[in-house]
């Protein structure tokens, strides 16, 4: 059950970030790239994890799930910095043509897209957490 | 088996989100736009931009151009097929859009070409000779210079007149008006005031052919 809310998670960054760039055409700079790079095979791995070999459970998949999270969350937590101006936007490594500090869409006025990513990563993390503590104590 | 279903069910699911959401997106967008060319339909033609074809067809395509642009260069020849299948209907204005480094330059050439009234085959020469002065993306007045040759144009005259405030001005509110229209890709096309939302040869087509059955 946990592995399957985060796979929703995964798929609805997917195709939510899939809808930014191609239908809305937002253009996304190189942090949204990377974060796209640890997210997009989340979506694919939790389904494999859903469908574990000899109909037991696949317990591993946190193993190979948990360190693309970590690591997506930690471009997610540096762009929301440059994002909000914490980190100067001279010392982060975006073309000079797609700022990745210009706020392009705040839903419902202040959820911004670092947000969204920063908090589909947190809570893969946390249940992916959570189901590694079931398990392993 | 349950699980499984569940599972294939939501992949769908999202699919079938995804594609009602940006049907009903692009609609919605589709909708905004041409309302706000109407509301900002004074910036869709000047009178003193370069026309070609029949003064007095009821059907004008106007075309934001980039002489750099190479899907401008092919949409041209498409262009000049429309107006001589439907001869005397249409009629083109042409308003520069130069978003490539130094294609304001090209773009005061052609002005000053069309003071000597070859603006057509000046025109027509940057887009056959267009590797021969692009670089990179890059325009190359330079390199664009040497091609002009044979076309009966008065050199001097023409170096003089492209440094004129009056031609400079004209880009300038060109770029001004296509700002206001929301146009920042090339080329740009509108038809009778009605922006070209879908981009392509058989949308552009299509948006003529029903100005043409609602004027003639």
């Amino acid at each position: 059950m946990l592995i399957f809310i985060c796979w929703l998670i995964a798929m609805a960054a997917l195709f939510g970030s899939l809808f930014f760039s191609e239908v809305m055409g937002l253009k996304p700079c190189v942090l949204c790239w990377w974060q796209r790079i640890f997210i997009y095979p989340l979506a694919v791995l939790f389904l494999v994890g859903l469908f574990p070999q000899n109909h037991k459970e696949d317990r591993s998949v946190v193993r190979y799930t948990l360190p693309l999270a970590v690591i997506g969350l930690g471009f997610a937590i540096y762009h929301y910095l440059v994002y909000s101006g914490f980190i100067p936007e001279s010392l982060q490594p975006c073309s000079e043509d797609l700022s990745c500090a210009e706020i392009n869409l705040e839903l419902i006025g202040f959820v911004t897209i670092p947000m969204l990513s920063i908090f589909a990563y947190s809570a893969i993390i946390m249940l992916l957490l959570i189901y590694r503590k079931r398990f392993y104590q | 088996m349950k699980k499984n279903i569940i599972i294939v069910a939501t992949a769908i699911l999202f699919v079938v989100l995804f594609i009602v959401a940006a049907t009903l997106y692009n609609n919605k967008k589709d909708k905004a736009l041409s309302s706000a060319t109407l509301e900002k339909i004074e910036h869709v033609q000047r009178d003193y931009s370069p026309t070609m074809g029949p003064p007095d067809a009821k059907v004008t395509i106007v075309e934001f151009f980039d002489p750099a642009c190479g899907t401008c260069s092919a949409f041209y020849p498409f262009v000049k097929q429309l107006m001589k299948d439907n001869p005397g209907k249409v009629n083109l204005v042409l308003r520069y859009l130069p978003l490539h480094q130094n294609s304001d330059v090209i773009v005061s050439i052609f002005e000053a070409a069309r003071l000597q009234n070859r603006f057509r085959l000046t025109l027509e020469r940057a887009y056959q000779t267009r590797d021969a002065w692009i670089e990179h993306h890059v325009s190359r007045p330079e390199k664009f210079w040497l091609q002009l040759d044979g076309l009966g144009l008065d050199m001097n005259k023409l170096n003089e007149d492209m440094q004129s405030a009056e031609i400079a001005r004209r880009v300038k509110q060109d770029m001004l008006d296509a700002k206001q229209l929301n146009v920042n890709k090339t080329p740009g096309f509108f038809v009778n005031g009605k922006p070209l939302v879908h981009f392509g040869y058989q949308q552009l087509q299509q948006l003529v052919e029903s100005e043409i059955a609602a004027n003639y």
